[in-house]
């Protein structure tokens, strides 16, 4: 789960993480009560999207007086970057910036572990630094029984600098961003610059936090942060029904039992010359009612044209997969043609019980997906 | 020969009387697996249907049964807990099918059984299986061969659907190991390819791997250093959309990288070759098998 800017400082400022002033604006109205309270120049207006880019894309700029914050926030408010609309901006007080680094922790598959991962080159993407200058990215694992003491933090710190106030400063932040990261569960806890001021001060001037979908049900005061896009939305609703659902955009819209046939089925659908419409993994089930509603979910999108549904039988059996095929089926009303593949324990009983049906069945993978293709080129591919 | 589990495998149920323990404990009992024990806390002494054993605590099962291998069905928020019983109480080889457990739980639990000394499968696993001698999952034992076949995946069903081609095409398996979907599992790539190079049994491997992370990458430096055996793969996710989790935890193009694309041009690098779907992995093998 991710969360915005303003919602991850908040969260740094609860830790005893300086952040420059700031709050979130929903209105250019709020925009301009914001700045003519914090009663500063400089501030930098920012808008809150769950997306990397935002400065390329136009969504960071600097307002000088509170004429330029209301031009400047009503240009924002409401523009699209990367797909997603901004319907609310970070107003933040500018900070004189002398350093810029770039500090996090993250889930490391190689040390099984957290790792910290420091850099002298703040300000820009971390990709961007791992691609030209990779030896300017310092990594930390950490074991996670002594967790980040005093002596590990401070020597993380003095890699970036030789101020003993400056370390001081970064140490301690070190170690609350290294707290935040266990006690909320996050995946990654991003500061990004991380800024020395012209007067010595140490501060977050961006932030970035995701939560481990996995555990958010030990913390509710994370989960009432989550503010899902209309796509997210989608595919929780597809979660809360026991499966996962993921739109790609095609037009052979794709039921799979099991994540990686899932996807070999999506790649083999590209393999033969189709488009898959969408992600599908129903899980081991043979339930009718799940079947259903993996249709609906399925015909909702208007692009699909063919269905696939992709069944490898393993300890649920193919007869009984088919019997629930057919209950789905006996329930659901549509033109569009529907290609059934099943193979595995008792697939020929699991066949034959479908051979009266209006249902293309097909013995293998690679029939299954070029019948689908060969369906999905026709122009009116109705049975 | 096989790796990890064998006919002597003395199996522990975690969580035997829930209902997937339940259910896959009769599967694993009717495929001929050891099953001496299971445990829930509160239960000991239970009559249930499968007969076995049951146990409050691992320790007390471990030292009436001599099990040596677990399997752990319990709830996510209980997996950290049951792991670390299971290494606590010596047990060697730790599989957790179990889905949906924080990945920083996994994290202190695998520290904890590396310095017992003991292995973890999973989470988030279909287990692992050594054909006619031992399955301890929730694989379905009938698709799988006794034979020379090694077999690693991150996947599921995707695993059942290589090896059943496999089977069709006279190739058994030594023994098949499903080593999670999560971001953070226990035994990876790299252990498994050691064990089946050290098998006398196995004669080839192969890998079935998916987007994110970069361990298939890590795996092909591996295999051109370590490993003699043909090794053939199959990579899923070539048309995933970046920045999204492909139904298992693990499996996300995150920040640029862990696309199939990064991954196969890695295998053939080492001369792996790379499956474009799963009915060519048997082609792939025999062709290897027969250069050799």
């Amino acid at each position: 789960m991710k969360i915005f800017e303003y919602q991850a400082k908040e969260l740094f400022d609860s830790y005893n993480i300086k952040t420059p002033k700031g709050g979130v604006c929903y209105s250019v109205q709020d925009a301009i009560d914001l700045y003519t309270k914090y009663n500063v120049d400089k501030v930098v207006i920012k808008a809150q999207v769950h997306v990397g880019g935002r400065g390329k894309a136009g969504g960071i700029k600097i307002a000088n007086n509170i004429n330029e914050v209301e031009n400047l926030s009503n240009s924002i408010l409401g523009m699209q970057i990367k797909g997603l609309t901004v319907d609310r901006v970070m107003i933040a007080q500018a900070v004189d910036i002398q350093m810029e680094y770039y500090l996090s922790f993250t889930i490391d598959r190689n040390s099984k572990s957290v790792i910290l991962i420091l850099s002298e080159e703040g300000g820009v993407d971390i990709e961007d630094i791992a691609a030209k200058t990779p030896h300017k990215i310092l990594k930390f694992p950490i074991d996670t029984t002594i967790g980040v003491p005093d002596f590990f933090a401070q020597k993380a710190a003095y890699q970036l600098t030789s101020d003993k106030n400056i370390a001081f400063q970064i140490k301690e932040i070190i170690k609350n961003l290294y707290m935040l990261f266990i006690q909320k569960d996050c995946s990654l806890t991003e500061i990004n610059p991380l800024v020395i001021t012209k007067d010595g001060n140490v501060v977050a001037v961006d932030g970035k936090i995701n939560f481990d979908d996995n555990a958010l049900y030990r913390h509710p005061e994370i989960l009432e942060l989550n503010n899902p896009t209309e796509e997210e939305k989608k595919e929780l609703n597809a979660k809360e029904s026991g499966f996962s659902y993921i739109h790609i955009g095609g037009d052979i819209g794709c039921m799979v039992n099991g994540a990686g046939l899932a996807m070999a089925t999506m790649d083999m659908i590209k393999l033969y010359g189709g488009e898959p419409a969408n992600f599908l993994d129903i899980g081991g089930s043979s339930n009718p009612n799940k079947v259903i509603e993996a249709m609906k979910l399925l015909l909702s999108d208007k692009q699909v044209k063919v269905v696939l549904i992709n069944i490898f039988g393993g300890i649920t059996r193919c007869d009984d997969v088919a019997k629930g095929l057919l209950e789905a089926f006996s329930q659901i009303k549509t033109d569009i043609p529907v290609v059934i593949r099943l193979s595995g324990t008792n697939d020929k009983e699991g066949r034959e019980l479908l051979k009266d049906s209006s249902l293309h069945i097909e013995h293998t993978m690679g029939e299954a997906i070029s019948k689908a293709v060969e369906l999905s080129k026709l122009t009116n591919p109705i049975n | 020969m096989s790796i990890l589990i064998n006919k002597d495998t003395r199996v522990l149920v975690q969580g035997i009387t829930g209902r997937d323990g339940a259910f896959h404990t009769s599967k694993m009992i009717a495929y001929g697996t050891n099953v001496v024990a299971g445990t829930s806390p509160g239960k000991e002494g239970t009559i249930i249907p499968s007969g076995v054993p049951v146990y409050n605590c691992v320790e007390k099962a471990v030292n009436q049964t001599k099990a040596n291998t677990s399997i752990i069905f319990v709830p996510a928020p209980f997996v950290k807990d049951a792991i670390m019983e299971a290494a606590n109480s010596g047990i060697s080889l730790i599989v957790c099918i179990t889905e949906g457990v924080p990945t920083l739980d996994v994290i202190e639990a695998q520290a904890y059984v590396q310095r017992c000394g003991a292995m973890l499968i999973g989470p988030n696993c279909p287990g692992l299986i050594s054909p006619q001698e031992s399955l301890v999952g929730i694989l379905p034992g009938n698709i799988f061969s006794n034979g020379k076949v090694g077999v690693i995946s991150r996947s599921g069903t995707l695993t059942y659907e290589i090896v059943y081609n496999l089977t069709q095409n006279g190739l058994g398996q030594s023994t098949a190991i499903g080593v999670g979907g999560d971001p953070i599992v226990g035994l990876y790539y790299k252990d498994l390819l050691l064990m089946f190079q050290n098998d006398p049994q196995t004669q080839s491997i192969v890998v079935i791997g998916e987007i994110g992370g970069d361990a298939e990458e890590q795996a092909a430096e591996f295999i051109r250093d370590n490993i003699t055996k043909p090794v053939v793969s199959f990579i899923a996710g070539k048309t995933a959309p970046a920045d999204k989790r492909m139904g298992h935890a693990g499996a996300i193009i995150s920040s640029g990288t862990g696309s199939a694309k990064e991954k196969r041009e890695a295998f053939e690098k080492v001369g792996v070759p790379v499956a474009d779907e799963p009915s060519q992995i048997p082609i792939l093998i025999k062709a290897l098998l027969k250069q050799s």
